[in-house]
């Protein structure tokens, strides 16, 4: 069954999409599909993966468990929002590049996402807390230690 | 997969909510946090024609501390149950369950009102809302009502809701500080639906316990109060001891299923274990 689309104004990396879609399109659909911003990945499309995570206002959320509709008005940032320009990496994904904190990258954006968001709130967090905050998302390939070890070598560059 | 088609509203108070949803109520589902429906929806095991997103809704979140009750909206998140400043046994019992909701970006989202309505026999606030007698109201163009946790969990996914009526609060009782409070559970991976969940509130006055409830998660089709775990601590003198009895009691007293997840003796076991670990009184000597 087809029905009709409904207008829906985002927000996304400071950027402002206008795109129709209908209302069972997720954000994480919408993301990819809508506005091209493909560094948003689906994993599992229940919640249980992490490699849709983005901030929605600031915070983390699964991007597969929300309607785009009801992102209306609030600020999206994605992977692409991270780096603060195109030559300077987020001190979270230098400490990934540097940490060797992934290998096939599937899960990358969501773990980008998830810690940034994560850091900014909390900046002082230690090394259990985070690992709790790292239990959110999955990846198959590097076994965690290496994203652990990421995380805490950004939590320190961003404390300064 | 993706979700099946449906019509999308979106009130901005609760009366309009309440009339939405009266349209067609067999047909419509309500959308708070969306972390249990949209997995369900995205696999097509739900298939609504109609979601009323009540996430514009004022004045259904937060947790108001009163005389002898507290009052916790429905659709308060369940990481602001985690960071309540609530004091007291109450308070600490809270937090605790909450931070064993899920992951973090599901706690940013999903919703107290959200996981008591969708009634999932081992879902943490299904079992503090069982352990406390917690009173569940709810709305609809017919008027309000509220539920006592004993009638509102009937089975698996199903509450003594109507399809036309809201949850909009629930109430639990404060309890004072002669309380001693506490939840422990065990899932296979960190943030997945326990297995087996335990939760306890135990009154103890001169040493002596004067009130206990113990509720059990996994262990049947709703959430589990033990009353034989519950007589067992009644009027003992708190030890740990006195737990591990408890624990045993319930133990015996349950009639767990056996699925792929963890047969009958191995949930009795782990009631064996996880009540004293709620009650902080595992490792010690009697
Ligand atoms: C990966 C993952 C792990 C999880 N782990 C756990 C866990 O360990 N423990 C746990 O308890 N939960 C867990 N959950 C589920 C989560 O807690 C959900 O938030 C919760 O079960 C449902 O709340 P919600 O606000 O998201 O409700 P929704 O998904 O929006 O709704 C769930 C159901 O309740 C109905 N409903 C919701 N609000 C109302 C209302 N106010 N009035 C009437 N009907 C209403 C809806 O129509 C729907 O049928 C997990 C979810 C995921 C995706
Ligand atoms: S795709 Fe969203 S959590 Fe896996
Ligand atoms: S790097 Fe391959 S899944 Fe994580």
């Amino acid at each position: 069954m087809t029905r009709s689309t409904v207008p829906v104004r985002l927000y996304v990396n400071g950027d402002r999409y206008d795109i129709d879609i209908e209302p069972r399109r997720t954000l994480a659909d919408a993301l990819r599909e809508d506005c091209a911003l493909t560094g948003t990945h689906l994993g599992c499309e229940h919640g249980v993966c992490g490699a849709c995570t983005v901030l929605l206002d600031g915070q983390p959320v699964r991007a597969c468990l929300m309607f785009a509709v009801q992102a209306e008005g609030a600020s999206v940032r994605t992977v692409e929002g991270l780096a603060p320009d195109e030559e300077t990496l987020h001190p979270v994904q230098k400490a990934f590049w540097e940490h060797h904190g992934l290998q096939c990258g599937f899960c990358t954006p969501g773990f980008l996402t998830l810690v940034t968001g994560y850091l900014e709130e909390h900046p002082e967090a230690q090394e259990d807390e985070l690992r709790d905050v790292l239990s959110s998302n999955l990846c198959r390939c590097t076994g965690y230690q290496n994203i652990v070890t990421a995380t805490m070598s950004a939590a320190e560059e961003m404390r300064g | 997969m993706k979700p099946s088609a449906f019509d999308y509203v979106r009130p901005l108070s609760l009366d309009e909510a309440m009339e939405q949803l009266a349209i067609d109520p067999f047909e419509s589902k309500v959308l708070s946090g969306g972390q249990s429906l949209i997995p369900m929806m995205n696999f097509r095991l739900a298939r609504p024609e109609r979601l009323i997103d009540i996430n514009r809704v004022p004045g259904l979140e937060g947790i108001v501390p009163g005389q002898d009750r507290v009052t916790i909206g429905a659709r308060t998140r369940h990481l602001a149950v985690q960071n309540t400043g609530l004091q007291g046994p109450l308070g600490s019992l809270l937090r605790t369950a909450a931070a064993q909701v899920g992951h973090l970006p599901i706690r940013t989202r999903g919703t107290f009102g959200g996981s008591i309505a969708h009634c999932d026999a081992a879902s943490e606030w299904c079992l503090v809302a069982r352990l406390l007698d917690a009173e569940m109201t709810v709305r609809s163009t017919r008027g309000e009502r509220t539920i006592p946790a004993a009638d509102f969990f009937q089975a698996i996914f199903t509450t003594a809701m109507e399809p036309d009526e809201i949850l909009t609060s629930i109430s639990l009782p404060a309890l004072d500080d002669h309380h001693v409070t506490g939840i422990a559970e065990f899932a296979r991976r960190a943030g997945d639906f326990a297995i087996v969940a335990a939760t306890a509130a135990v009154k103890i006055e001169d040493g002596v316990v004067t009130r206990a409830r113990v509720c059990l998660g996994g262990v049947s089709e709703v959430p589990w109060r033990s009353q034989a775990a519950e007589s067992a601590l009644l009027g003992s003198a708190w030890s740990a001891g006195a737990v591990a009895e408890a624990a045993a009691a319930a133990a015996d007293e349950v009639d767990p299923p056996s699925d792929s997840h963890g047969d009958a003796d191995y949930r009795r076991d782990l009631v064996r274990a996880l009540l004293p670990r709620a009650l902080n009184t595992a490792g010690a000597g009697s």
